[in-house]
C-alpha cells in the first residue's frame, strides 16, 4: 500500500483548564490514505473537534508525531502551520463562514491571494473553475449573503478545493441544512472523492456518515472503532431517484 | 499578498461603514487642517513681515549718531550727533563692500500746493538715497548729482503726500509745491511701498537733495544719520566691520571713547522679527500636534474595534493559509488609508480655511508644498503608529478561537 497522506502516531492533547488537565485526545494513532473518504464521528467531547484541528494545521498536539503528505506537523510554527493549511488543506465547516458581502469567487479566490505562487488572472480562472465543478458559474459574482445555505456551502467546497489540496476537511458541512441540500452537497464531496481527492468528514449524524467509505468512531479521546463501510450510500442515485 | 489586493480590501471595507469610516477620519481632517491653515498663515505673516523689511532695502546699513561719553559721563543716544557728510562721503571712498553712501538730514514740516496743505517728513540725501533703499520712481527722474552740490530746490514725492495734496492718481511732476515757504520744484513721484514693519506709513515723506534740506531748511551742519548699502546681502557683515572702521579712524583723537554711533542692519531687525513668527509657528504646531495625537487616537479606537468585528473574518482568512504578517498588514494599511484620506481631507479643509481667513481678516497666507507635505507626512505617521497596535492584536489571535467567535 502507497505511503498514507496522513499519519498520526500516539497523538496527544491535553488542554489545561485552570487547575485541571482535560485531556482531548489520548494516544491516538491513525492512517488516511489517497482517495479515502472518512467520516469521523463521535459525541460532543469525544475529541472529534480536537482531531480535526490538528489535522487541519489549526493545532499542534502535545505529544506524538503527525505526518501531512510526509511532512512532520507537530514542530511547525505558526507561519509554516499556515502555509501548510494553504498548500495542503481545504477547508469545509458548518457554518460555511465565507465573508460576508463579498462576491462568491472572491471568496474562492481567497486562499490564493495568500499564495504568492499564483497569478490574479491564473487565480481567477481557477477560482471559475471551481465554481464550475459546484455547479455555481452562473453565480459567481453573486454576493454571498444572497445565496442559499446549500449554495453557500458549495462555494466553500469550491473554496476548499481550489488550491488543489491533498486533503478536504469538512466539519458537519451539513449541520446546518436540510435533508435533501444535505444530500446534495454529499453528492458533490463524492463526486470529488471519485476524482481522487481524499476527504475527511467530521460528523456526528450517521445517515451522513454513511456516504463515506470509511468510518472512526471516537469515545472519550480514544477510537473507539474503526471500520470500512461495506455498503456506501450513492447520493448521486438517491438524488436522481427523488427527481424521476 | 499582493499590495493592489491589500488597497482593495481596505477600501471595501472603510467603503462598507461609511459614517463611521468618516467620523473616524475627521480627527485626522481637523489636525491636518490645523497644520495646513496654520502653517499657511505663519507663512505668510512671516513673508509679509520680510518683505516689508525687505522694502526699507535688504542690504540697508543704518549709521545712527550713538550715546556721547565725555569725562565718564554718558550721555542719552543722538544728543551730540557726530556724523557728518564727510563721513558718508569717507566710507563710499574707503569700504570696498559698501556700494552706495548718504548722508541723511531729517525734518518735518507743513508744505503747500493748490490751496492744499500736509504736514510729512522731508529727508535730505544724496541720489543715490532711492538705490540704497531700493526705491522705484513712478513718474519723472531722480534729481542729480548737480542739483545736490547746487543745493537746487527739487524733490520726489511719496504717493501719500501726492494723495494729500494733489488728489490721488495726479501727476505734480514739473509742479511747484512749497517746503517751508520755499518752492521746491517736483522732478518725480516715488512708487508706493506701504507700511514698513513698525506699522510706519512709508509713503508719508518728501525726499530732496541733502546740501538743499540741510543748507536751506535746517542750517545744519551734521547729518543726522548716514545710509549705506552694501554690495550684495552676503557682504552686509563684511560692510558693516569696514563702515565701523573707517568710523573708527576718522574719530581717533576725539574726546570720549570714539565710538558715538550705532550700525544697524537689516539682519538685526530680521532675526528679531523672525524670532517672533518662530514662537508663534511653535506655538501653532503644538496645537496641530494635539489634534494629530486625538485624531490617532480616534483611528486606534475603531481599528480595535473593527479587529473585534471581525474575528471571525480572522479566521477564515488564517484557516485558508493567511499568515500572521498578512492579517498585520491588512490592518495596518486599513489604518493607513484611513489616515491618509483623512489627511488629504485635511489638506482640502485646510487651504480652504486658510483662503476664507486670508479673505475675511486681509492676513497674508502662504500654502507650501513643505507644508503639505508635513501635513501628509503626519497623517500617514498617525495611521502607521495609531494603527500598529490593533493590527499586531489581528495578527497574534489564534485561528481555532477565531474562527469560533460568535
Amino acid at each position: 500500500m502507497s505511503q498514507p497522506i496522513i499519519s498520526l502516531r500516539s497523538i496527544s492533547k491535553a488542554y489545561v483548564m485552570g487547575e485541571t488537565t482535560v485531556n482531548a485526545l489520548k494516544d491516538v494513532s491513525l492512517d488516511i490514505h489517497k482517495g479515502d473518504f472518512v467520516a469521523i464521528m463521535g459525541a460532543s467531547g469525544s475529541g472529534k473537534s480536537t482531531l480535526m484541528n490538528i489535522l487541519g494545521c489549526l493545532d499542534v498536539p502535545t505529544a506524538g508525531s503527525y505526518l501531512l503528505d510526509g511532512i512532520e506537523v507537530s514542530k511547525l510554527s505558526r507561519d509554516e502551520l499556515a502555509d501548510l493549511r494553504n498548500r495542503k488543506l481545504g477547508f469545509v465547516f458548518q457554518s460555511f463562514n465565507l465573508l460576508s458581502r463579498t462576491s462568491a469567487i472572491e471568496n474562492v479566490e481567497l486562499p490564493m491571494l495568500y499564495n504568492h505562487t499564483v497569478t490574479p488572472r491564473e487565480s481567477h480562472k481557477r477560482a471559475l473553475a471551481a465554481l464550475d465543478i459546484v455547479g455555481l458559474k452562473e453565480r459567481a459574482h453573486h454576493f454571498s449573503n444572497q445565496l442559499s445555505g446549500g449554495q453557500q456551502q458549495r462555494v466553500a467546497i469550491a473554496r476548499s478545493i481550489v488550491n488543489e489540496p491533498v486533503l478536504i476537511l469538512a466539519d458537519e458541512p451539513t449541520g446546518n441544512l436540510d435533508t435533501h441540500i444535505s444530500i446534495e452537497i454529499m453528492a458533490v464531496f463524492q463526486r470529488l472523492n471519485g476524482q481522487g481527492i481524499t476527504v475527511v468528514l467530521v460528523t456526528h449524524e450517521q445517515d451522513i456518515a454513511q456516504y463515506a467509505k470509511r468510518n472512526v468512531v471516537f469515545r472519550d479521546g480514544n477510537i473507539l472503532s474503526d471500520a470500512l463501510v461495506t455498503e456506501p450510500r450513492n447520493a448521486a442515485t438517491e438524488l436522481s431517484a427523488v427527481r424521476s | 499578498m499582493r499590495i493592489f489586493s491589500i488597497l482593495r480590501m481596505a477600501a471595501r471595507s472603510i467603503n462598507r461603514n461609511k459614517l463611521r469610516s468618516f467620523l473616524t477620519m475627521l480627527g485626522i481632517v481637523i489636525g491636518v487642517a490645523a497644520v495646513i491653515a496654520m502653517l499657511a498663515i505663519g507663512q505668510g505673516a512671516q513673508n509679509m513681515i520680510n518683505s516689508q523689511i525687505a522694502s526699507l532695502g535688504t542690504n540697508l546699513l543704518m549709521i545712527f549718531p550713538g550715546a556721547f561719553t565725555a569725562g565718564g559721563v554718558r550721555s542719552e543716544a543722538g544728543t551730540a550727533s557726530r556724523l557728518s557728510e564727510d563721513d558718508a562721503v569717507a566710507i563710499k571712498a574707503q569700504c570696498p563692500a559698501v556700494m552706495y553712501s548718504t548722508p541723511m538730514a531729517r525734518t518735518s514740516a507743513q508744505v503747500k500746493a493748490g490751496g492744499q496743505n500736509w504736514r510729512t517728513s522731508i529727508y535730505g540725501a544724496y541720489p543715490t538715497y532711492i538705490k540704497v533703499r531700493d526705491w522705484d520712481l513712478e513718474s519723472g527722474v531722480c534729481y542729480t548729482d548737480a542739483d545736490e552740490r547746487g543745493a537746487t530746490k527739487v524733490c520726489l514725492l511719496g504717493q501719500t503726500v501726492i494723495t494729500n495734496i494733489f488728489g490721488a492718481g495726479a501727476n505734480p511732476v514739473g509742479q511747484i509745491i512749497r517746503i517751508k515757504n520755499l518752492p521746491f520744484t517736483v522732478v518725480g513721484t516715488l512708487i508706493g511701498k506701504g507700511q514698513n514693519a513698525g506699522g510706519q506709513d512709508q509713503d508719508d515723506c518728501i525726499i530732496a537733495p541733502f546740501s538743499t534740506i540741510q543748507k536751506k531748511l535746517l542750517g545744519a551742519t551734521y547729518a543726522g544719520n548716514l545710509l549705506a548699502s552694501a554690495v550684495s546681502i552676503d557682504q552686509v557683515e563684511e560692510a558693516r566691520q569696514e563702515v565701523n572702521q573707517v568710523l573708527k579712524d576718522r574719530r581717533k583723537g576725539s574726546q570720549g571713547d570714539g565710538v558715538d554711533y550705532t550700525i544697524r542692519t537689516q539682519t538685526d531687525i530680521s532675526n528679531a522679527a523672525n524670532q517672533t513668527a518662530q514662537t508663534l509657528s511653535i506655538l501653532l504646531a503644538s496645537i496641530a500636534m494635539v489634534s494629530l495625537l486625538v485624531g490617532g487616537i480616534g483611528i486606534m479606537n475603531i481599528m480595535l474595534v473593527s479587529v473585534t468585528e471581525r474575528t471571525r473574518e480572522i479566521g477564515i482568512r488564517m484557516a485558508v493559509g493567511a499568515k500572521g504578517r498578512d492579517v498585520l498588514l491588512q490592518f495596518l494599511v486599513e489604518a493607513l488609508v484611513l489616515s491618509f484620506l483623512g489627511g488629504i481631507l485635511g489638506m482640502i479643509a485646510g487651504a480652504g480655511v486658510s483662503w476664507i481667513i486670508s479673505k475675511s481678516q486681509g492676513w497674508p497666507i502662504s500654502i507650501s508644498a513643505f507644508s503639505l507635505l508635513l501635513g501628509f507626512g503626519f497623517s500617514a505617521a498617525t495611521g502607521i503608529f495609531f494603527g500598529w497596535y490593533p493590527a499586531r492584536k489581528a495578527a497574534s489571535l489564534n485561528p481555532i478561537d477565531a474562527l469560533r467567535y460568535e
